[in-house]
């Protein structure tokens, strides 16, 4: 007792000096914050570089003529739409990931594409070809985006806030949900004519040609105005991802602060299935290597990385796929390929969910 | 004060806590103990309003911690909790400077660095300020998760079993900290141990609880009696006096 005494001023008397160069930072030093700009930089440089491969390259009209502008044009809204989609997926999955507290599972796994699936097809079985056209224009743009948003907010409150509150409850739902709408889609399908079934499989896959141009207008403000929000709650996303009771004990209301995140997370999913069609594994990619470069818990730092990979690895392919290999449509299925072997590497990896 | 009137919590048909009722005086050290599952952790989180109750009231310092609001909770009352995970990679600084989330919401001041440098020094931790927790000993770690509770700087420090993994120096030295937050900060400190003869030294009230009801609450000398003691813990206990007070033998 009597030493501890003594020890406290000596104590206190070492801790004066140090205490300037002593600081807390979601980057740890100077060689952490070097990978981290470096890597910021480098996914700058390819999203630079292949942003203007596309509007650039292989334009087949003389430069500067209005046909070599329309056809730029055209292309930048390619752009666009590659920007929405990676900064919805980006953010909703990292944002889904720190309010659920598991790495591993993602927004696009809860049932979201077997919903696209079932809404396309009902509309193809109910109204022939003419479904898909009836599926094209801004209000219902909207209508499909609502359905997936209620059904994400109405799944998610209902498993947090009742007596399932529980993770692996809410995937088997998510699971069985998708299995279900699946089937019901299959069991459509099969009615179909054959030419309706080809227009249907097109629209299916997740394909950047599905984003029209008079979407964006819309889908823009609303993804930037959500990912504004998320990025103000940043540090209390940072609380959040240290668990339950780390957060309660530190202020937060955890349960309603988790409503508040998956409420947005489905805004950002729901946007970015109705502009583009399903794609399960581009989040879990594109979070995944922010984890992994930026090593940090940082959320103003992790969701810039998750975007700028997200538009690099969709702006590349799209580049090389498209302009090289004249192959656009492959775009979201070379992605999601990729995304779905690397989600099964971590899952092995780590051995559970 | 912590008061806790009638408080209890059913987790299934046979397992229920309670209903407890008993008051914590303000001050000093009072440890919480008792066999296995005989409800410790769960009185600990429900006073730090980590789970709910099923009837009852709780009150600290004449907050009602299910109705006040859980920011202003977070000032007075801080918990730690025996099985700590992150999904994040930390390190240990990071960590401890969460503790100060309450008052920085995130944009930690001067003033807030110097709670963490002090609560990481206070544990000895200085020199693994740096480290990531995933590259820390089990005690080390159990260190941390202290530490960041004391960056907190509430007056009510709640812990279960922080000794888990420490070894005699620094389960003696944490003790010896919380025995002098006590003293020379005022901080109440409500602790679950396992090692009676760790309680007896260091606490001023030992609550004894069983089969999910307080049945002793007392200064460790009325608590340290063979047959109290081996009524608690359902195995025979003889106290005999010891260099630095009483010392019970249970092997
Ligand atoms: N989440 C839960 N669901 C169901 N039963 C639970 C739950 N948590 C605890 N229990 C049960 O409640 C009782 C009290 O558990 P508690 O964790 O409070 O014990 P404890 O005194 O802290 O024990 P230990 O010394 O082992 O930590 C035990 O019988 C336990 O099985
Ligand atoms: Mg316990």
């Amino acid at each position: 007792m009597l030493k501890t005494a003594q020890d406290a001023p000596a104590q206190r008397g070492t801790q004066q000096t140090p205490q300037q160069s002593r600081r807390s930072g979601p980057l740890t030093g100077r060689r952490h914050r070097r990978v981290y700009a470096l890597v910021t930089a480098v996914l700058i440089l390819i999203s630079l570089g292949s942003t203007a491969g596309i509007l650039f390259y292989n334009n087949p009209m003389p430069v500067g003529s209005d046909g070599w502008w329309l056809i730029a044009g055209m292309r930048r809204d390619s752009l666009l739409t590659i920007a929405v989609v990676a900064l919805c997926h980006a953010m909703a999955t990292i944002a889904f990931q720190t309010a659920v507290n598991n790495r591993i599972i993602t927004p696009g796994i809860m049932g979201f594409g077997s919903l696209y699936t079932a809404i396309q097809t009902g509309f193809v079985y109910l109204f022939g070809i003419t479904g898909v056209v009836m599926l094209v224009g801004v209000p219902q743009f909207f209508l499909q985006m609502a359905v997936m948003m209620l059904l994400a907010t109405g799944l998610y409150t209902w498993l947090l806030s009742g007596k399932f509150s529980n993770i692996h409850i809410m995937l088997l739902v998510g699971v069985v949900l998708g299995g279900t709408l699946g089937s019901l889609s299959t069991f459509m399908q099969r009615m179909l004519t054959p030419s309706e079934f080809d227009v249907l499989t097109a629209r299916l896959f997740g394909n950047l040609s599905n984003a029209r141009a008079e979407y964006l207008p819309y889908a823009i403000p609303i993804a930037l105005a959500v990912a504004v929000v998320l990025w103000l709650w940043a540090p209390k996303l940072n609380v959040i991802a240290l668990g339950k009771d780390n957060a309660t004990n530190l202020g937060l209301n955890h349960k309603r602060e988790v409503i508040k995140i998956l409420l947005l997370v489905s805004i950002l999913v729901s946007l970015a299935t109705a502009l583009v069609g399903p794609m399960m594994f581009l989040g879990f990619l594109t979070a995944a290597l922010a984890y992994q470069f930026g090593d940090t818990y940082s959320h103003r730092h992790l969701f810039p990385l998750g975007f700028l990979c997200g538009y690099a690895v969709l702006s590349a392919s799209y580049f090389v796929l498209r302009h090289v290999w004249d192959a656009g449509g492959a775009v979201t299925v070379i992605v999601e390929l990729v995304g779905g072997l690397v989600f099964l590497f971590f899952l092995l990896r780590k051995g559970r969910l | 004060m912590i008061s806790l009137t009638d408080v209890s919590k059913a987790y299934s048909s046979s397992v229920s806590i309670g209903p407890v009722s008993v008051d914590i005086d303000a001050g000093g050290i009072t440890a919480l103990v008792g066999p296995n599952g005989a409800g410790k952790s769960t009185i600990l989180t429900m006073i730090g309003r980590l789970l709910s109750l099923d009837s009852g009231r709780i009150e600290v310092a004449g907050h009602d911690v299910v109705n006040t609001p859980s920011k202003a909770i977070a000032k007075i009352i801080s918990v730690l909790r025996q099985e700590n995970h992150f999904v994040t990679r930390l390190t240990v600084r990071q960590l401890v400077s969460f503790g100060r989330f309450p008052y920085s919401k995130g944009r930690l001041t001067l003033g807030d660095e110097k709670y963490i440098s002090e609560a990481i020094d206070f544990l000895d931790l200085t020199d693994l300020e740096d480290r990531y927790l995933d590259q820390l000993s089990g005690g080390q770690r159990q260190r941390a998760y202290v530490a960041m509770v004391l960056a907190q700087n509430t007056d009510y420090v709640l812990l279960d079993e922080p000794l888990n993994n420490l070894d005699m120096q620094h389960a003696v030295a944490m003790m010896k900290q919380l025995r002098r937050a006590a003293d020379e900060l005022d901080r109440t400190v409500v602790i679950v141990l396992h090692d009676i003869n760790f309680a007896a030294h260091y606490s001023d009230r030992i609550l004894a609880m069983k089969d999910g009801q307080v049945v002793e609450h007392g200064t460790p000398a009325e608590i340290m009696r063979d047959d109290v003691l081996t009524r608690v813990f359902n195995t025979d206990v003889q106290v005999v006096p010891g260099p630095n007070g009483p010392l019970a033998v249970y092997y």
